[in-house]
């Protein structure tokens, strides 16, 4: 009898909570309607960096601007410029009688690269192995690049025109070398860039919103006063902090199918994995990003504190993360650093999902840790979050 | 439950709040009782929001003991959520949601659903006067209608005891009045209203009142017994160039304060002066006096030393 009564209590208040906190979800989904920039910035900012990070960066590069300084007036000269134009690498735009004044030219940034053509060219080439065909001890580089080695993805596609091959300089057919090894490029055999970009770009733009727009709406009830109102009413902190981040967690979802099916449409990037797994990453990752937000609105003041601590996260899970550049390359103390960002362990699953066709319980690791910090976020913000004005 | 406390509605011991170096209420012993409106005066920065804040359970006092209708707070202020409203000082719904979606919203976070939900809130859009704009957004609203829809709020679950900061300060005066005629039907019908003003007219309206600065309770009784038991002599002053007059009135030790209302001179005069009239004949040069009724505002200004309210 006293059980049943207990059970009753318990239901009762159970039922009360969690209408509560569907009266905070529905007010926020409606505040968040009528709010058109907010709205607008949740399917902008995927479709924006999707273009951006699709059409725009690129690794790739080509038709470096280019001088040439030629000293030997050959029609081997005039040859070598034609196929090195012919290689898209760089295009020649200038001519000039001296080094020192190609170098002012590259000094005053109009050129990224001179190449300089000695009066022997001729005799050069003629004698270089690549020209003959036969080794020699004597041969001499036929002629020399001066870069701006100052962005070092130039530098390094011009350093990879130091073994140019000159066999149709000589009129020979090329001789087929065997190469040392083979190599079959799984995944994404064209080798192109977007198809890595679009599943990371999930997690850079999951950081961004999630952790802007829970920080800011709960920061932003205390900044407009309404939190003072609702303190004294029989809102809980969990009811509180739950219904408001209900509204984000289908936002973020709708933001993932923006960029999945727009990347797919538009990019062709293969969606391998499948939707249960999709979404049990994209979900981890979405509330492991909620509650850091939740954290951030228990520190911030006001909802420039709230989006300045945000921008502070969200440069190093841009740069950190994998997204940019591989974990692999990073120093080992900055891999300690990314191992802490909840947008690493999300972009390793992520791409191993959606690119692979990996199985969540494969990535357990990532999927644990990243359930382990939505946890431990979640404690530390409810214990931060106090029903009372200090 | 002891008697005591059903009799008062609040009682507070030595309840004192700091913040850092700043003592915001000190000391402050109060005895509410139950079904009165109570009155908070002084101006602003006085302590009036932070001892309403701490009655309400939003603040933890430093020290001191309170009693809100039989609960100690802090630690039973959960318990008290369901039995008081509290209007706040700015306006605290959501300036983008229309009137009747705020008053929904606080209908089911106190748990009134369904049609009792419904019934009771269009109960309130009639009873405050916004059936025609139930449809507008809160933040489109003037001032009057603004404060009508908080306080609307701030009763929809019926509260035992209701806290009001400052309700009338963006209001004009027919709207003040109709407020407090809202007010006392409140009153009438059992809850107990506490009510913070820098209004000595409001004031006035109370049954009893506290008169605070700097964190100090000054005063406290009915306006009447205020008035009465007032430790100055109040005498008005009319003529030409009162301004001389005051300067020279404010700089002799008998007179506490004075303030000019138009053509007179309203002069407060310690009561340890035996002949107030004669004493001041001898002061103004011929000019006609009267000795007039003392109002709130010179009970505020006796009590506080000198300061105006403003």
């Amino acid at each position: 009898m006293l059980a049943k009564s207990f059970f009753a209590t318990v239901f009762r208040s159970l039922s009360r909570s969690l209408s509560r906190t569907r009266a905070i979800t529905v007010k926020e989904l409606r505040q968040l309607s009528r709010d058109r920039m907010t709205f607008g910035m949740i399917v902008m900012i995927p479709l924006m960096q999707l273009m951006l990070f699709g059409y725009a960066i690129n690794t790739d590069v080509r038709h470096i601007a280019a001088g040439v300084v030629d000293m030997s007036h050959t029609s081997y000269s005039r040859d070598i410029l034609q196929q090195l134009n012919a290689s898209q690498v760089v295009s020649f735009t200038r001519v000039y009688d001296s080094i020192p004044a190609a170098e002012q030219a590259i000094t005053n940034g109009e050129l990224k690269a001179v190449l300089y053509l000695p009066p022997d060219f001729a005799q050069r080439l003629v004698s270089h192995p690549a020209f003959t065909g036969k080794s020699s001890p004597t041969a001499r580089p036929i002629g020399q690049w001066l870069v701006d080695g100052s962005d070092t993805m130039i530098a390094s596609t011009l350093r990879s025109l130091r073994q140019m091959p000159l066999d149709a300089l000589a009129n020979r057919t090329p001789s087929l070398s065997v190469p040392t090894f083979e190599t079959v490029q799984y995944f994404n055999p064209e080798q192109r860039s977007v198809v890595n970009i679009v599943p990371g770009l999930l997690a850079i733009i999951l950081t961004m919103t999630m952790i802007l727009f829970t920080s800011a709406a709960i920061v932003r009830e205390r900044e407009q006063g309404n939190m003072e109102f609702l303190i004294a009413t029989p809102v809980k902190s969990f009811e509180l902090m739950l219904g408001k981040i209900i509204p984000y967690v289908l936002v973020g979802l709708i933001q993932v199918g923006i960029i999945l099916i727009m990347g797919h449409l538009v990019f062709d990037v293969p969606i391998r994995g499948g939707m249960t797994s999709i979404l049990t990453a994209n979900l981890l990752f979405i509330f492991a990003s909620l509650t850091l937000g939740l954290v951030i609105s228990t520190i911030a003041k006001t909802q420039l504190q709230a989006m300045q601590m945000t921008v502070f996260l969200l440069m190093p899970s841009i740069l950190l993360s994998g997204f940019m550049f591989p974990y692999e390359a990073m120093p080992i103390p900055a891999q300690w650093i990314s191992e802490t960002l909840p947008a690493t362990h999300f972009m390793r699953m992520i791409r191993a999902v959606v690119l692979r066709d990996a199985a969540i319980t494969e990535l357990s690791k990532d999927a644990l840790w990243l359930a382990g910090f939505t946890v431990l976020g979640l404690i530390v913000a409810s214990m931060r979050f106090k029903k009372q004005l200090d | 439950m002891s008697s005591k406390s059903a009799d008062f509605a609040i009682e507070t011991h030595g309840m004192t709040r700091k913040f850092g170096d700043l003592t915001a209420v000190n000391n402050l012993d109060l005895a509410i009782p139950s079904g009165s409106i109570y009155g908070f005066l002084g101006p602003n920065g006085c302590g009036k929001s932070t001892a309403i804040r701490m009655l309400t359970g939003l603040l933890i006092p430093t020290s001191g003991d309170i009693n809100v209708l039989g609960s100690a707070l802090p630690q039973q202020a959960e318990a008290l959520r369901m039995r008081i409203g509290y209007m706040t000082q700015k306006f605290s719904l959501y300036d983008n949601l229309t009137i009747r979606e705020n008053l929904n919203f606080v209908a089911s976070i106190y748990d009134f659903h369904g049609q009792i939900g419904k019934q009771r809130v269009n109960e309130l859009i009639a009873l405050y006067g916004l059936e025609n704009r139930e449809k507008q957004m809160a933040g489109s609203l003037s001032g009057g209608q603004k404060q009508r829809l908080a306080l609307a709020a701030a009763t929809l679950h019926r509260p035992d005891l209701l806290f009001l900061d400052e309700p009338t300060s963006a209001v004009d005066p027919e709207n003040r009045r109709e407020f407090w005629e809202r007010l006392f039907d409140l009153s009438d019908s059992g809850t107990t209203i506490l009510v913070s003003t820098h209004y000595m007219d409001e004031a006035e309206r109370c049954h009893a009142l506290a008169i605070l600065e700097n964190g100090i309770k000054r005063a406290d009784g009915t306006p009447k017994s205020l008035m009465e038991n007032m430790k100055v002599t109040v005498i008005e002053v009319s003529g030409d160039d009162l301004r001389t007059l005051k300067n020279h009135l404010v700089a002799q030790p008998e007179v506490l304060s004075t303030a000019q209302l138009g053509t007179r001179l309203r002069v407060l005069i310690h009561d340890w002066v035996t002949d107030p009239e004669l004493w001041l004949t001898q002061q103004i040069d011929g000019r006609s006096i009267e000795r007039v009724r003392p109002s709130l505002e010179d009970v505020f200004v006796a009590s506080t030393g000198g300061h105006r309210v403003g």
